[in-house]
């Protein structure tokens, strides 16, 4: 029978299914940060348990980490954070990237870089963004802390089958629409829950001309539209990101390894039980108006009106919205003036991203009344971009280049967005201070957030030449 | 984990859709490395004002609900972040069961590893629930093992929950626990992949 990659991969982990059951599932890839595992590894202490398999386990710090000064942590919760997960991976023996390591960065974006992402795998972590591996075909998602433990101590979790939905982008992107223009606009279409209880599988002509990267960006937002795991059906794009990466297999290996990866791809025929299509024509460079990843709308609309809305509950939400964004009904989006701009995030904060804001920068000057800051997602992604001289480009504008990490996606370090400023924000959620208490956040794609910090204000980026064509 | 299985309090109305996890926790509580005392920091930023000050407005905060034990929110409850801070907030808040249209999936799945009953009722059962806690305060009693909640009013509503985390919420097992009585399969599984 045709099955999609979502059967094929949960049928080949299951370890044990009994009818009224979830399905006891293996995990291939637990990955760690230091928010979520504290409580985790202090469970297994208290119930005397050990990590079954600290060779499938790897750690980073990213959400605390200062972006500057380091390695000093001002914050001493903060601190003690950092230092309690160096004790837990020393203790139960797993691999860390730490702070200072060479390949510390934002976890969704080393597991990919080291070649530890790889198709056909199951892979957890303690955040929800997990869901940015499945751009390799893999069935990746994001787990509470008391799950983090059930995996330390058993490699498994119990879970119920979810269904299956294919989002379909057909047709091509136009000129200056990118990836995230493409997720932003799928979740403005259909709705912030529409996934709910579903792995879903992004297809189309557009999906298949994206770079690895371009297919991270989709999937990282899954979560965005409720959806437990986004994928996409490995290819040769897939095989040859993986080819040379530190943990992907070798010679002859790699070989046998790509056929079996290529062979999860979805086969011809099969269903799913939701499908959802969208014109890759009518996506237009996007950028978020309100409180969540689903109220964004093109760079050439405005501020949505209450009558644009069919139910009390709708209209209401609107009205908590704007009043929570300072934002008029109506209003031209181009009208939106930021103080703020942040270009970074597991969402936008590859080499890539960075490119394409470096693009539209160079030559230019920040505007006045902007702050910009550029956080690398990874050091590897800063060591990368440093040497073409990226840096340089964004410095001499009048951007802050930082380390890296989650930085102001969430402000849990200093990196923070002021009460009442609105921030151009690369990242993936816009909720109420989510960057500060009474921050505002307007998601948008790299090159739209870099546009933004030269103009001051939301501009269309198919308007902008670069400086130095 | 404490078993769950008949509570008996006031509702709380949070008229409101898509309450994400950032509002339930704060990430500037997320770096405590305990599971305990969270509930003081529950929806902290609606339940204060920017300069500290106590948001009388926000329902929570309005003293014929304090005590109360049961939640009713709009759709998709609890989406966004997979932070189980959010479960312990509410719990430690004093809820015991937060009743919803929907819920998001790492919420959901979260509640139940901590003994918090998530009810799904239909977007107009919870409407009627919202206007009846926000009209005055009702009472509901809500029983597990008989999947009902029942109000003040004679009114009573039935809802559907997976049986396998009903035994676990009833119980109040330990799923690691349960999960080692299948040692011999993960050891199988193990075998045949190596």
């Amino acid at each position: 029978m045709a099955k999609t990659i979502i059967e094929k991969i949960w049928d080949q982990h299951i370890v044990y299914e009994e009818e009224g059951k979830p399905d006891l599932l293996y995990i291939d890839l637990h990955l760690i940060h230091e928010v979520t595992s504290p409580q985790a590894f202090e469970g297994l202490r208290l119930a005397g348990r050990k990590v079954r398999r600290p060779d499938l386990c790897f750690a980073t710090m990213d959400h605390n980490v200062p972006t500057k000064n380091l390695p000093v942590i001002q914050d001493p919760i903060a601190k003690k954070q950092i230092t309690t997960l160096e004790k837990n991976c020393e203790e139960f023996g797993i691999q860390l990237a730490h702070m200072e390591h060479p390949d510390q960065g934002i976890v969704h974006i080393i597991g990919p870089e080291l070649g530890l992402t790889q198709p056909g795998k199951t892979i957890v972590c303690g955040d929800s963004h997990t869901s940015t591996h499945g751009a390799f075909g893999a069935i990746a998602f994001g787990i509470g802390t008391s799950e983090v433990e059930h995996v330390l101590s058993t490699q498994t979790l119990w879970q119920s089958k979810p269904k299956t939905m294919e989002i379909k982008i057909s047709g091509q992107l136009g000129y200056g629409v990118t990836a995230k223009d493409v997720i932003l606009a799928i979740i403005a279409k259909f709705g912030i829950d529409v996934g709910t209880g579903h792995i879903v599988e992004y297809t189309g002509e557009a999906i298949r001309n994206m770079t690895m990267e371009e297919r991270m960006t989709i999937c990282n937002m899954s979560i965005e539209a409720g959806a437990k795991a986004g994928l996409i059906s490995p290819d040769e794009t897939t095989i040859n990101y993986l080819r040379g990466k530190r943990f992907a297999p070798e010679g002859a290996e790699f070989d046998k390894a790509a056929q079996r990866w290529l062979d999860l791809a979805t086969d011809a025929g099969a269903t799913y039980d939701t499908v959802l299509e969208i014109d890759a024509n009518e996506i237009e460079p996007f950028v978020t108006w309100g409180t969540n990843p689903s109220m964004g709308t093109g760079i050439s609309k405005h501020v949505p009106r209450a009558e644009d809305y069919a139910s009390d509950s709708d209209k209401e939400a609107l009205k908590k919205a704007l009043a929570y964004m300072d934002l008029e009904e109506g209003a031209p989006m181009t009208s939106i003036a930021v103080q703020h701009v942040f270009i970074g995030s597991c969402t936008n904060a590859r080499l890539s991203d960075l490119r394409s804001a470096a693009k539209l920068v160079e030559g230019r000057k920040v505007h006045p009344s902007v702050t910009a800051i550029v956080v690398p997602g990874s050091r590897t992604v800063k060591q990368q971009a440093e040497a073409e001289g990226l840096d340089r480009i964004f410095i001499e504008a009048g951007f802050e280049w930082r380390e890296s990490g989650c930085s102001m996606c969430l402000a849990m370090n200093d990196d923070v967005v002021p009460a009442g400023e609105r921030c151009a924000s690369t990242s993936n959620r816009n909720f109420e201070g989510r960057q500060g208490a009474g921050s505002r956040t307007h998601l948008m794609s790299p090159a739209m957030a870099a546009a933004a910090a030269i103009e001051g204000k939301f501009v269309d980026v198919r308007t902008l030449q670069p400086a130095h064509a | 984990m404490k078993p769950i299985n008949i509570v008996e309090s006031i509702i709380v109305p949070l008229n409101r859709k898509n309450v994400d996890t950032d509002q339930i926790i704060s990430k500037e509580f997320l770096k405590r490395i305990e599971r305990t005392g969270f509930g003081k920091y529950l929806f902290y930023h609606w339940r204060h004002r920017p300069d500290g000050s106590r948001n009388e407005d926000f329902v929570l905060n309005q003293p014929q609900f304090e005590n109360a034990k049961v939640l009713v929110a709009h759709e998709n409850f609890g989406c966004g972040s997979s932070r189980e801070h959010a479960p312990w907030a509410i719990m430690d808040y004093g809820f015991q069961v937060v009743i919803a249209p929907s819920f998001a999936d790492i919420f959901h799945n979260n509640c139940f590893k901590n003994g918090i009953l998530p009810i799904r009722l239909t977007v107009e059962e919870v409407e009627e629930l919202l206007a009846k806690g926000e009209q005055s305060t009702y009472e509901v009693k809500v029983n597990l093992e008989e999947q009902t909640v029942a109000g003040q009013d004679g009114a009573t509503y039935s809802f559907e929950i997976d049986p396998y985390y009903k035994q676990m919420l009833l119980n109040g097992w330990d799923e690691i626990s349960l999960t080692f009585q299948y040692e011999g399969h993960i050891q199988n599984y193990e075998k045949q992949h190596a």
